[in-house]
């Protein structure tokens, strides 16, 4: 028995394609204990608890559990060396019913209805987690969901539990709950590793912290011995010493979008966006900061015409845009470089070449029922040789080009249509240091070209230095404007997290 | 040992060609060691392929005579699946098309020749493009799945076919015979060099669809479409127009198949019309990867075994259905070589992690 | 009047026969859609189970025999596509459609020389129709259920174990969960790529059975396409039934009954009240694939789980993709 390393991970690295998602990570928790992992998005933190899960296979380390090597080639593998997962989006079957779902995946046998709904209320009664056993999942709320998939785990007998974000879909109620449900594991001995982003929750819950950054493991720590902005400061790092140019704009300061007012709901009659409201100038740039959906997304495709508002005012140069479609906004001269997370699911076509992609906003304007790829050719060189966009020839597929190129085509083609309104949301997203900073080059010429730039980012540090404003947003509704010359980076990270500054950080 | 995957970087175009070519030949190999096994001089059987469907002027004239509709059926299909709309109703958007023509050419007095042939293109495409409609349309209003249904269409449109001939247009004078009447020569394609002249609509058809892929704004929002639906509404295109526009085009083409073949080769509408072409087009447009030229090769080649295969009975007395075991073969290695150009296998000797679950 | 009856009673037992090889080849589509598999290849398998049948069974005289091959040959149609859907990612539909053209010609290919060469006795002793006492004088439906040949019989109980076994076992559950929701039911540590080998297989061998009936029992000679697009109207079928064997059986019987009713409408020249009424037969053999389009809107339409496909259906699954 070895208390002080129950679960060992060891030098794990492992890579997709080039991009390398955890860089010899080390984790150590012990038994009995809840152990979060923070760290920023794309910092590895999922990476590596899939390698523990058994989903992913690592390409180098070692994983011990109660000083045994482990090698797993699959979830199967995983659940026998008792270890369990809760994902960030379910895995559930959701024509299932609960019961169902938690014995999925038993050898052959016969489904004992009654005798399982025992089992599983006397597994719920020992933690304190309550569901209707015959309940078909596709009925249940997001906090239910997550009540099955933990009691899968504990249905198992599994001793350590992963839950990877779970607190990112729950209400406080919910949450609350969830982490009176891990104290009681804990006090039944298991192991608990928990990913979040959220310093109140890890600060409430956890007993030690591991910090992930760029892939990498930086430090493990003691709850009790650290605080908010030491674990702050691990996750984010030293501030970049690159410097981030803010150049002035003189020319005249006309307002180009105005929005007012703006709400979303989804299907379920959530509010994605609540009541926001903002104007953007010439020659300014406006970063938004945010934790990852708190409505960027929605934000963007509402003002490009891709989404649907419920209510609110969107007005382009005075004239309201909301409800126009997408092509009716392009010719108003609106140019969205919007990067989902998957960078190529909307911009560009990915499976076309620089040509083609630079076509696809302005393949329409030459009459005829040709595309006129001559032109198209000129432009893809003009745009190649402006952004020094590194590729064997125009003719080559964007999906074949690294992620910074990818970025400047996407970029290029919208700034080569001289938008007087450019969105960009995670412009940098996946980029190495020096690509980032050519981007930021060519968001500030065009902002001295008096181009209002609404910049939504993940980085504090850049944004506090690249914006002229900065509107935080939270659940969807704007919490402040700030001027990022003289705010610090901590009331930042408050205001994303909801609590505005002089309120304690009590989650 | 374990067996590990990984995603392979993108090969270019003649790495890919290069793989599947290499797929053709591996099948050949097995095809052949199956001959063998059967009792039968595998290059005997392959040179009397070729000899059947080649070295003949007539044997020639039949192989390009089935590649016509196989062509233009491959053409339609190919503008459907560029959208990735699975339109596998080739089959039944060629009888539309047939039962069209035959209407107009039943109901039509007889015109001249220059007159009727248009009308009788202009009706197939038509009927064919509106039977394609059918699912397009209960796709994108209710997201019914278009594989299935045009599937189904398939088997509604033969059996319709097969009413009309033993029905209300069986020819009164065939005494009891269930077969329509005969087109008029004005309705017939004339010949051009021996072959009925839908090979150069064929062979026109593939230019257009060249043109549509490689140059028209149509073609370059299908492929857009195709790709990712959200990315063109980004660009402000409108899905439905275009998913709709697409499948008139794809099932016209499909038409236009059945016309020429009623117009030329029967010179009649029967429920045998097709011989399971459509179903042939479907695999074929899909191993030319859509791509027009290619098409018109590999329906080719696929004629010729088609050809070669029904020479086989009358040379070795080897069943035509040969061919069709050829056929599938090839048709297995290539559809199983897709994943060597997309992943590379490792085998790892020591049992160190691995995805196991994709290499079982 | 009095003949209604028993030519109800006889029309009733047909139409189970029509019912049987559709049945067999729907419970093998429901095995291989259900984890997550379209195949179009239903009609190829049940050829070669078809010839396979009748090759052993005249050759060896031992209806087992000529059972297992028959079951086995379907068995490894599926086996091709399942090596090429599966493990090798390949696309589902056209997979299904060449494995379709590979069985008609193997098939065909394979029969040319059984053509007019008629079964030992001993095959069609053992198929022959069994009437069990007193069960077949039940009124309408006795015949139809007890005076059968066993292999009537077996499809039915077939497809009632297969109900259980869907869902009654945690193996049946498993199968469900991989064609929903691959990731999940690996998550679950459910081996996802053997569960579709495995049914995908056993899915095979039933339209391999299917076949053989056909060939061994129904007909009972060999014909080239032996099967006329039943393998088609299964596909169908599956969707029809949406993916429940016991709606499955109805769904047969149905089919097979509008079949039944195409032979007696084209021997009949109907004339009611004095008026010609003409039902063309072609109208019926439509029915199946109409119905099938209808239900398949109506089941997109209807925003109830439990009725939709596969979630999972036509996708490939790798573990890795991200």
């Amino acid at each position: 028995m070895n208390e002080e390393g129950f679960i060992q991970l060891r030098g794990i690295t492992k890579t997709f394609g080039t991009v390398v998602a955890n860089k010899d990570v080390n984790l150590t928790v012990r038994r009995g204990e809840i152990h979060a992992l923070l760290g920023e998005n794309g910092s590895g933190k999922s990476t590596l608890v899939n390698v523990l899960a058994g989903i992913y296979a690592q390409d180098a380390g070692t994983l011990m559990v109660d000083g045994k090597e482990l090698r797993l080639t699959s979830p199967r593998d995983a659940i026998r060396a008792g270890i369990g997962m809760v994902h960030q989006h379910f895995r559930l079957v959701e024509v299932l019913t609960a019961k169902e779902n938690i014995i999925l995946g038993e050898g052959p046998g016969l489904i004992h209805g009654k005798a399982l709904t025992e089992k599983i209320y006397n597994i719920g009664k020992k933690y304190g987690l309550y569901i209707n056993p015959d309940k078909k999942i596709y009925n249940m709320s997001v906090g239910e969901k997550q009540t099955v998939e933990i009691l899968k785990v504990l249905y198992r007998g599994a001793k350590i539990l992963i839950l990877d974000e779970p607190t990112a879909v729950l209400t406080p109620q919910e949450t609350e709950g969830l982490f009176r449900i891990l104290r009681n594991m804990k006090k039944e001995g298991c192991s608990i590793i928990i990913i979040t982003h959220k310093l109140g929750e890890v600060m409430e819950v956890s007993d030690r912290v591991t910090v992930l950054r760029k892939g990498e493991s930086i430090a493990t720590v003691n709850t009790s011995e650290t605080s908010p902005r030491e674990l702050t400061d691990m996750m984010v790092g030293r501030p970049m010493s690159l410097e981030i140019q803010r150049p002035a704009y003189e020319g005249e300061r006309k307002t180009v979008l105005r929005v007012k007012n703006l709400t979303a709901r989804d299907k379920d009659g959530v509010a994605r966006l609540d009541h926001m409201s903002f104007h953007l100038h010439e020659g300014e740039i406006l970063g938004v900061a945010g934790i990852a959906g708190s409505g960027q997304k929605e934000l963007c495709e509402i003002i490009a015409g891709l989404d649907k508002a419920s209510e609110g005012i969107v007005e382009y140069n005075g004239e309201s845009i909301l409800g126009l479609s997408p092509g009716a906004i392009i010719k108003r001269g609106v140019s969205m470089s919007f990067i989902p997370e998957d960078r190529l699911g909307m911009g560009l076509v990915a499976g076309m070449n620089i040509v083609d992609n630079v076509l696809l906003k302005t393949y329409r304007a030459k009459p005829g029922p040709f595309v006129d790829r001559k032109e198209g050719a000129a432009k893809a060189e003009a745009i190649i040789r402006k952004f020094e966009i590194s590729t064997p020839s125009p003719w080559h597929a964007v999906k074949n080009l690294s992620g910074g190129n990818i970025q400047k085509v996407l970029l290029g083609r919208e700034i080569d249509l001289s938008p007087r309104l450019l969105i960009t949301a995670y412009p940098v997203r996946g980029l190495d240091i020096g690509a980032s900073y050519n981007i930021y080059d060519v968001l500030n010429e065009q902002k001295r070209k008096g181009v209002a730039i609404l910049f939504i980012g993940e980085d504090l540090d850049v944004l506090l230095a690249l914006s002229d404003r900065l509107m935080v947003i939270h659940n969807g509704a704007v919490m402040d404007i700030v001027d990022p010359r003289t705010v610090t980076k901590e009331d930042v990270g408050l205001l994303m997290l909801g609590h505005r500054p002089g309120e304690e950080e009590t989650a | 040992m374990t067996v590990n995957i990984v995603k392979k970087p993108d090969l270019s175009p003649r790495q890919q060609a290069l793989f599947r070519v290499g797929a053709v030949l591996m099948a050949l190999v097995c095809t052949g060691v199956i001959m063998a096994l059967l009792g039968y001089n595998p290059f005997v059987v392959f040179y009397k392929m070729l000899e059947g469907s080649t070295m003949t002027l007539y044997r020639f004239q039949e192989t390009i005579n089935k590649a016509i509709p196989l062509v233009t059926l491959s053409l339609g299909s190919a503008v459907a699946f560029k959208m990735k709309f699975w339109n596998i109703g080739a089959e039944g958007q060629f009888y539309l098309g047939a039962l069209g023509a035959a209407w107009l050419v039943f109901n039509l007095p007889a015109l001249p020749a220059p007159v009727m042939l248009p009308v009788m293109m202009a009706g197939g495409m038509l009927m064919g493009g509106l039977w394609a409609l059918i699912p397009a349309v209960l796709k994108s209003r209710f997201g019914t799945s278009e594989t299935l249904v045009t599937l189904m269409l398939n088997y509604i449109a033969i059996k319709f076919v097969t009413y009309l001939q033993y029905g209300p247009w069986k020819d009164p004078k065939a005494s009891g015979f269930p077969k329509m009447p005969k087109f008029g020569d004005y309705a017939v394609l004339p010949k051009v060099f021996g072959v009925h002249m839908g090979w150069i609509i064929a062979l026109a058809a593939a230019v257009l669809v060249w043109l549509l892929f490689r140059r028209s704004k149509l073609g370059y929002e299908i492929a857009v479409l195709g790709e990712s639906v959200s990315t063109a509404r980004y660009a402000g295109m409108s899905p439905t127009r275009i998913t709709l526009t697409a499948v008139l085009l794809s099932g016209g083409l499909c038409g236009l198949a059945g016309m020429m073949q009623a117009s030329a080769i029967e010179r009649s509408l029967s429920a045998t019309l097709s011989g399971g072409l459509g179903f042939t087009a479907v695999i074929t447009a899909w191993l030319a990867r859509l791509n027009p030229p290619a098409i018109v090769a590999v329906s080719f080649f696929f004629a010729m075994l088609l050809q070669g295969g029904s020479y086989l009975q009358t040379a070795m007395q080897i069943p035509s259905a040969m061919a069709d075991i050829i056929q599938g073969i090839i048709l297995f290695f290539v559809l199983g070589s897709e994943f060597f150009v997309r992943y590379k296998v490792h085998f790892v000797r020591q049992a160190k992690p691995a995805g196991k679950e994709a290499g079982a | 009047m009095n003949s209604f009856i028993p030519s109800l009673e006889l029309y009733l037992q047909t139409t189970a026969q029509m019912g049987t090889p559709i049945l067999f080849g729907t419970l093998g589509g429901i095995l291989c859609e259900k984890v997550g598999h379209l195949n179009l290849g239903v009609e190829g398998m049940m050829l070669m189970g078809a010839v396979a049948g009748y090759m052993t069974g005249l050759s060896s005289g031992n209806p087992l025999l000529a059972l297992l091959a028959a079951g086995f040959s379907g068995a490894f149609g599926a086996l091709l596509y399942a090596i090429v859907t599966v493990t090798l990612q390949g696309n589902q539909t056209v997979t299904g459609l060449v494995l379709t053209t590979f069985g008609t010609g193997l098939s065909s290919f394979l029969g040319k020389s059984m053509v007019g060469v008629s079964l030992p006795a001993s095959i069609q002793e053992a198929f022959s129709v069994r009437t069990i006492p007193v069960l077949a004088d039940i009124p309408i439906v006795g015949k139809m259920l007890f005076q059968q040949s066993p292999y009537v019989t077996v499809a039915l109980l077939l497809a009632v174990l297969l109900w259980l076994y869907m869902n009654k076992t945690t193996m049946g559950l498993n199968m469900r969960a991989v064609g929903e929701n691959p990731g999940a039911a690996d998550a679950s540590g459910i081996n996802v790529t053997g569960c579709k080998y495995l049914h995908i297989l056993a899915g095979g061998f039933l339209c391999g059975l299917g076949g053989a009936y056909l060939s061994l029992v129904f007909v009972p000679r060999w014909q080239d396409e032996i099967t006329a697009g039943i393998g088609w109207i299964a596909v169908a079928l599956v969707i029809f039934s949406t993916w429940n064997p016991l709606k499955a059986i109805f769904g047969a019987y149905f089919f097979g009954a509008l079949r039944g009713l195409s032979f007696v409408v084209q021997n009949l020249d109907m004339s009611l009240f004095g008026r010609k009424v003409v039902i063309a037969s072609q109208f019926l053999d439509m029915l199946p694939y109409f119905f099938t389009i209808v239900v398949l809107v109506f089941i997109t339409m209807g925003k109830k789980a439990e009725n939709q496909a596969p979630k999972a259906l036509g996708n490939a699954y790798f573990r890795e993709e991200r």
